[in-house]
């Protein structure tokens, strides 16, 4: 017979036990486990658009680092041009994905064509480079059907090469375009922030190469990091807020244009 | 009954589909500390990520011996640009490769020194050319010297 | 270096790197094809369900193409993988947030119900086949096999008394009712695997599931009448112009075959305007909302897409079946041609 205490020692049973399922687990005692450890970092990404000149060195740094086919038109991050005209026009492009800089004041408009633009005529005009953002709630984890993809301790989302099956769902979750299939070894690829070099104590390959500063990587978990003082007191943005993923990179200088 | 049959056929399908899972699912695969949506992965791929050898090994790893060509970048308004950004990454050089590829062609100079005068960016204030009129079919480093181009 | 999606990428369309067409051809087949099978599916049950009497012969053939079309549905899945081999890491890590990872449960579970209809179905016949094949004396090799075959198809279920075939019957009935909502569920799942992708604001539409299996249940039963049109026809051609004792003549077959065609079309028409009023509620509402991302769709659907959308798809896909369902006394012909008008527009 179920007498009330029965009832409530079952519940609470059941309770306890479930508890211990992990994904329970980590909802009820998140805030404790971040507390207790303090160490494990939150990998975040500044870009100053003010300084970035649209070199390309990041995007070449990048795709050596990081083996990704030097000459196919797939990249993990990449520079975007915005020109803004006086009559209201916005122009952008991104040849090659800008891995051999900006060379000339012609814009790429589709494929072969090139738009001259006048000096006089420029109302503003910038350079957005472009990686992963390393969502908070990234949408691309989420629509994984085999847990391929994932998100770590720290931040930063992964793919598995040995069990992604290249179904592309990922690809097309993505509001940032920043995943692609790997020609080599077809399967998800995108940028990780150089997971590799930044367990190793080394800053990501495009951080490096960048010779103005424009690419910072920090722990938003340390107040005391460059980027994370110019993130809590600057005034920052980020892409596509409305998406509600959350991006990890926060971008100075950004402009409504920008996509 | 008969009709239970099929149900049987069912309930031996999914019992061999969880005999496979037993088997073919590695052992470290889980759910880690961001929860079923966002943390269910196998757990040894977060080492294979970390264990990847980095290529690009800084100024730093170049010191030991190119000490006087870092003095003198070092002095120079290009002292901001990385060695490897020229000369490529290093990776073990200088046991593999033994040489490293140097990028001398112009249009590495054009990356920077494209006259791109856009307002609110840094690109304007850097000391450019128009890459047609300026000495068309030189190589830049026939008059400029790129650790050293005040000279 | 061969870039996955560039040979069938328009580049002029895409500015940014990364951005290609990743799913085509075979993306496009599944929702058709899974489409397909839960309207045949539907067909069948009006019949075993709700008892539509009219309904018996398509009710029975129905069933058929839905199962054959059933175990295509995952090839072009499959081949659209880029480690089609690993495709069982569904069923082995199943990550349920993904909508495709459920496909793999919502499908075999479907697969089940529509097989186990079957062969309840055709239980009578595998048990007589099965038994004839083994009391014959000298078998060939042949025969043997086929024997194996229907063995194991019979389940070791051989008892085909008058009130063992009326439990298959019941069997049947109660199948048929829990398949309605799991084919609605397969193909809804369908669509909100496309609904929702956020980064496409196209698809993101909490309608998007309603619309897939409106429009599944019209293709599903215009495809339905088409293959019975044609099975029919030839049945018919085949007959000797001179009647023949116990066969049906064609003027027979021609008769059942309109007024099954008819009835039928009847659902079509009301699935159909079902379809077309919720496509039309979507696009009304965007446009009235005016949200931001319409900004990026009205260039879409107004300007590159335009003839794809209004001409092809609006017009002659839906417009066009709609009006000759409608007018009066249908004749087969017409109904052949608006089946594959609706065919066509939903390819597009």
């Amino acid at each position: 017979m179920i007498t009330r205490r029965n009832f409530v020692r079952g519940l609470l049973r059941f309770a306890f036990g479930i508890s211990w399922h992990p994904s329970v687990a980590t909802v009820a005692f998140r805030k404790r486990a971040m507390g207790e450890e303090g160490q494990a970092p939150r990998w975040a990404f500044l870009v100053d658009t003010y300084k970035c000149v649209g070199c390309g060195f990041c995007v070449k740094a990048c795709k050596l680092e990081n083996d990704v086919p030097y000459d196919a038109n797939v990249t993990r991050t990449w520079v975007e041009r915005y020109i803004l005209t006086k009559s209201g026009e916005v122009l952008a492009d991104t040849p090659k994905g800008g891995r051999d800089g900006f060379i000339t004041p012609k814009v790429q408009q589709n494929t072969g064509h090139y738009r001259e633009v006048k000096p006089e005529e420029i109302a503003k005009a910038f350079f957005v480079p472009k990686l992963c953002n390393q969502c908070e709630n990234p949408p691309c984890v989420q629509v994984c059907p085999v847990g391929a993809t994932y998100q770590t301790e720290d931040g930063v989302v992964l793919v598995d090469r040995q069990w992604c099956i290249g179904c592309g769902y990922c690809i097309m979750a993505c509001p940032y375009g920043v995943r692609f299939f790997h020609p080599v070894y077809k399967v998800a690829d995108k940028c990780n922030f150089c997971y590799h070099r930044i367990h190793q104590g080394l800053k990501p390959a495009c951080v490096e190469a960048c010779p103005f500063e424009a690419r910072l990587i920090g722990d938003l978990n340390n107040p005391d990091a460059p980027v994370t003082r110019f993130i809590n007191t600057q005034r920052v943005g980020v892409l596509k807020e409305d998406y509600g993923t959350k991006p990890q990179v926060y971008y100075a200088g950004l402009s409504k244009e920008v996509r | 009954m008969h009709v239970w049959r099929p149900l049987y056929v069912v309930l031996a399908l999914i019992a061999g589909v969880l005999v496979a899972r037993h088997v073919l699912v590695p052992r470290d695969f889980g759910v880690s500390s961001r929860g079923y949506t966002y943390g269910w992965h196998r757990k040894s791929n977060e080492a294979e990520w970390k264990a990847i050898k980095p290529k690009y090994r800084g100024r730093d790893y170049c010191k030991d011996c190119h000490e006087e060509q870092i003095k003198n970048i070092l002095q120079s308004p290009h002292a901001p640009i990385q060695c490897e950004n020229c000369h490529g990454p290093a990776m073990d050089h200088p046991d593999t490769p033994e040489k490293l590829p140097i990028t001398r062609d112009r249009e590495q100079c054009l990356r920077c020194h494209t006259h791109l005068p856009y307002p609110g960016s840094a690109r304007a204030k850097i000391k450019g050319i128009v890459p047609e009129k300026h000495y068309a079919d030189t190589e830049c480093s026939a008059c400029h010297n790129p650790h050293h181009p005040g000279q | 270096m061969e870039v996955h999606g560039e040979a069938w990428t328009l580049k002029e369309l895409f500015v940014y790197p990364n951005e290609y067409v990743y799913w085509s051809v075979q993306i496009v087949m599944y929702p058709f094809m899974t489409g397909v099978v839960a309207g045949a599916f539907v067909l069948s049950s009006l019949y075993h369900v709700f008892g539509i009497k009219q309904l018996r012969g398509m009710a029975r053939f129905s069933l058929v193409p839905s199962f054959a079309l059933l175990l295509a549905v995952p090839l072009p899945l499959l081949f659209h993988l880029l480690q089609p081999r690993r495709a069982f890491n569904v069923f082995l890590t199943p990550h349920f947030t993904s909508a495709i990872a459920a496909f793999g449960v919502v499908f075999s579970a479907y697969t089940a119900i529509v097989a186990s209809e079957l062969w309840f179905l055709y239980r009578k016949h595998f048990v007589t086949v099965a038994t004839a094949l083994r009391e014959k004396r000298d078998r060939s090799l042949r025969e043997t096999l086929l024997l194996l075959l229907y063995s194991a198809l019979t389940l070791g279920a051989y008892d085909i008394s008058e009130n063992a075939l009326r439990k298959d019957e019941n069997a049947t009935r109660v199948l048929a009712g829990i398949g309605i909502p799991v084919a609605c569920f397969l193909h809804g799942y369908a669509g909100f695997i496309f609904g929702s992708v956020k980064a496409n604001a196209l698809w993101m539409t909490p309608l998007m599931p309603v619309i897939f299996i409106m429009s599944a249940v019209v293709s599903g039963i215009a495809l339905c009448m088409l293959t019975y049109i044609v099975v029919m026809e030839v049945r018919r051609m085949r007959l000797s112009a001179v009647p023949v004792p116990h066969q049906p003549t064609r003027e027979e077959i021609k008769g059942v075959e309109l007024s099954e065609i008819t009835t039928t079309a009847k659902y079509l028409v009301l699935f159909m305007i079902f379809a077309i009023s919720l496509e039309l509620l979507d696009l009304i509402f965007r446009e009235y909302t005016a949200l931001k991302s319409w900004d990026v769709l009205r260039r879409i659907i107004y300007g590159r897409d335009f003839t794809n959308i209004f001409i092809l798809q609006y017009l002659i896909g839906n417009l066009v079946p709609f009006v000759m369902l409608l007018l009066p006394n249908l004749t087969i012909r017409r109904a052949v041609v608006s089946a594959c008008c609706w065919c066509f527009s939903v390819c597009s």
